[in-house]
């Protein structure tokens, strides 16, 4: 299983250039909305062309500008999870998921019973669309894909706009889908939590751009480009500069980074996850900090002490005072005074040096 | 008194083979300016002209193209075929002036249906025969039946194309709309009024059984299981579920 893509195109003023390398399992394309996932996963699909570029999957070449090669969808054999879904409202979804499938009569009626069953569809197959419950459809939708035997599927937004219940209903469809089908899968999606639940690497995309391609631990524990960390759900960032004495240190702080850091020398700024300050001194140190004591707030058997370090030059533009909440026993708020200065300090392993 | 009703039976023959040949043109013309890019508008205009030109100029040309002088009306002629003054004729010019209001109502049909259906059949390794067949057609059949009852409304009151074509013979060509204006002529006002209130009726039923069911496809959903027997209580209690 292989998936080669390398592809430019310009829509107005949208530009989107890619290139990606997958082997197997679930990759996903996580981005904002509008930053060119569904156009790639368009002309992967065949839906669209790019302008250049190449596309092979599993040592097929299915577009390549500089050959003149640009197989038509049908040749293709990737199947396409549309958002909507697209069941045809003029056939049962038995009819939908015999649609694509290629066989004798009776080849095609054993696979699509078995495919039924696979998707918990049984005596759903001679409804319309139009009387299938939204997890029906989806199921149905899941099916028939698999009955064209693709090599590689593309899903798009499989979850977008709906609330946890009706997520809840789908679910259940998705698990099967990753059982049942071997080849590899693009997932497509703008949410870090779903991008988490169902992918194995992940390429995140920014303004038509890959900005870097990571297995999913890696994302969520160490992302190394500031618009991954904004992307898994990071919005504290403070910018890095270099001292004269060639040290890093955060703008606007006297606070240097600890000598012994190997700190890339593009590094622009660091993220701050929440709770990521602590007030004992761990033992591997990366930057302390003095910060005053502003209040608390009750959190079931805990309490959430917040201090207000001092107002620093923000990733974005301008200062902003940053506030950290550090979680303590209830009862804890009682040993400190508001206006009262304490250290602050961040353990080497909960430091995020980003670059841009 | 009425005591020869072919001019109604030539009406329904003529007004049914022109609307089948426009149905089939129609569908195809619509096609074809759907899927190309270049000559859009230049389609568009040449399928559009029969119905904003004056049926009597339709009917001239038609007849220079099929007349005696032309090549094609003396191939024709010679295998055997005379379109002049003939109920073929009659068609023809029928079928002619009636085929833009089939284009243009395949075409809006075909615009209107989403893309994706067609983009996803192509995934799912669907023939483009079969797509157009399975997928097209039949999610496209509201637009289709209404744009065939209109060119068969229109068909059954083509005059002027049809006279200059097909000319006006009783028993052969005359149409209740030729005979309406032959008793006109010949000053049987009675006969006039009879024909042209057969006229009326016929058209309106045409055009209201259309509308009804018209809403019966948009009263629910207009691509709902409702166009394909599917029972109804059933389906509004499966939208009823989330």
């Amino acid at each position: 299983m292989s998936l080669e893509v390398q592809i430019k195109k310009q829509l107005g003023r949208f530009a989107l250039d890619i290139a990606f390398e997958h082997e197997a399992g679930v990759l996903g394309l996580l981005g904002e909305s509008g930053c060119g996932k569904s156009i790639t996963l368009k002309c992967i699909a065949g839906i669209m062309q790019p302008d250049a570029g190449r596309i092979v999957l599993n040592d097929r070449v299915l577009f390549d500008s500089g050959q003149k090669i640009n197989l038509p969808p049908q040749a293709r054999k990737v199947g396409y999870l549309f958002q909507d879904y697209v069941l045809f409202p003029n056939m049962t979804a038995a009819e939908n998921i015999r649609s694509g499938m290629r066989g004798t009569r009776a080849e095609k009626k054993a696979r699509c019973k078995s495919l039924l069953s696979d998707f918990y569809l049984e005596g759903e197959e001679d409804k319309y669309p139009a009387q299938l419950s939204g997890g029906q459809k989806q199921r149905v939708a899941l099916a028939r894909m698999l009955a064209a035997d693709p090599e590689l599927i593309l899903l798009d937004e499989p979850f977008s706009a709906l609330d946890h219940f009706l997520k809840m209903q789908l679910s259940p469809g998705m698990h099967r889908l990753f059982e049942r089908f071997e080849g590899s899968i693009l997932y497509v999606s703008h949410n870090r939590e779903e991008i988490r639940e169902f992918c194995d690497d992940v390429v995140v995309l920014e303004n038509g751009r890959p900005v870097e391609q990571l297995d999913i631990q890696t994302l969520f524990s160490h992302p190394r480009q500031l618009s991954s960390a904004k992307l898994i759900g990071i919005t504290d960032f403070l910018r890095l500069e270099k001292r004269a004495d060639g040290r890093f240190g955060i703008a606007a702080w006297d606070t240097v980074l600890a000598e012994h850091l190997a700190v890339p020398e593009d590094a622009c700024c660091i993220g701050l996850r929440p709770g990521a300050f602590t007030l004992e001194k761990p033992q591997n140190t990366a930057l302390s900090q003095e910060a005053e004591y502003l209040g608390y707030r009750r959190k079931g058997r805990r309490s959430g002490l917040f201090f207000a370090l001092p107002a620093a030059e923000r990733e974005a533009g301008g200062k902003a005072v940053i506030q950290a909440e550090i979680e303590a026993p209830a009862g804890e708020e009682e040993k400190y005074k508001a206006g009262e200065r304490r250290r602050l300090y961040l353990a080497e392993e909960d430091l995020l040096l980003l670059e841009k | 008194m009425i005591n020869d009703f072919s001019p109604l039976w030539i009406s329904l023959k003529i007004a049914f083979f022109a609307s089948l040949i426009t149905l089939v043109l129609g569908v195809a013309a619509a096609r074809l300016v759907c899927k190309t890019e270049k000559a859009k508008h230049f389609l568009d205009g040449l399928f559009t002209l029969p119905m904003v030109l004056p049926p009597t100029v339709t009917g001239f040309f038609l007849l220079i193209l099929f007349g005696k002088n032309s090549p094609l009306g003396r191939a024709l002629g010679k295998a055997g075929i005379n379109v002049v003054f003939s109920a073929a004729g009659a068609v023809i010019a029928a079928a002619v002036v009636a085929f833009p209001l089939m284009y243009r109502s395949a075409r809006g049909a075909f615009e209107q249906l989403d893309p994706d259906y067609i983009a996803c059949a192509r995934t799912l390794g669907m023939k483009e025969s079969k797509i157009f067949f399975r997928v097209i057609l039949p999610n496209t059949r509201p637009g289709l039946l209404s744009g065939v009852v209109l060119s068969f409304a229109r068909s059954m009151g083509e005059f002027g194309a049809t006279t200059l074509l097909a000319g006006n013979i009783p028993g052969r060509t005359q149409t209740m709309a030729l005979a309406v204006y032959s008793a006109v002529q010949n000053n049987h006002k009675e006969a006039a009024m009879r024909w042209s209130l057969i006229i009326v009726v016929i058209s309106f039923l045409a055009i209201f059984l259309m509308n009804r069911t018209m809403k019966r496809y948009q009263g629910t959903e207009v691509f709902s299981g409702a166009l394909f027997r599917a029972d109804k209580s059933k389906r509004s209690k499966a939208e009823e579920e989330p």
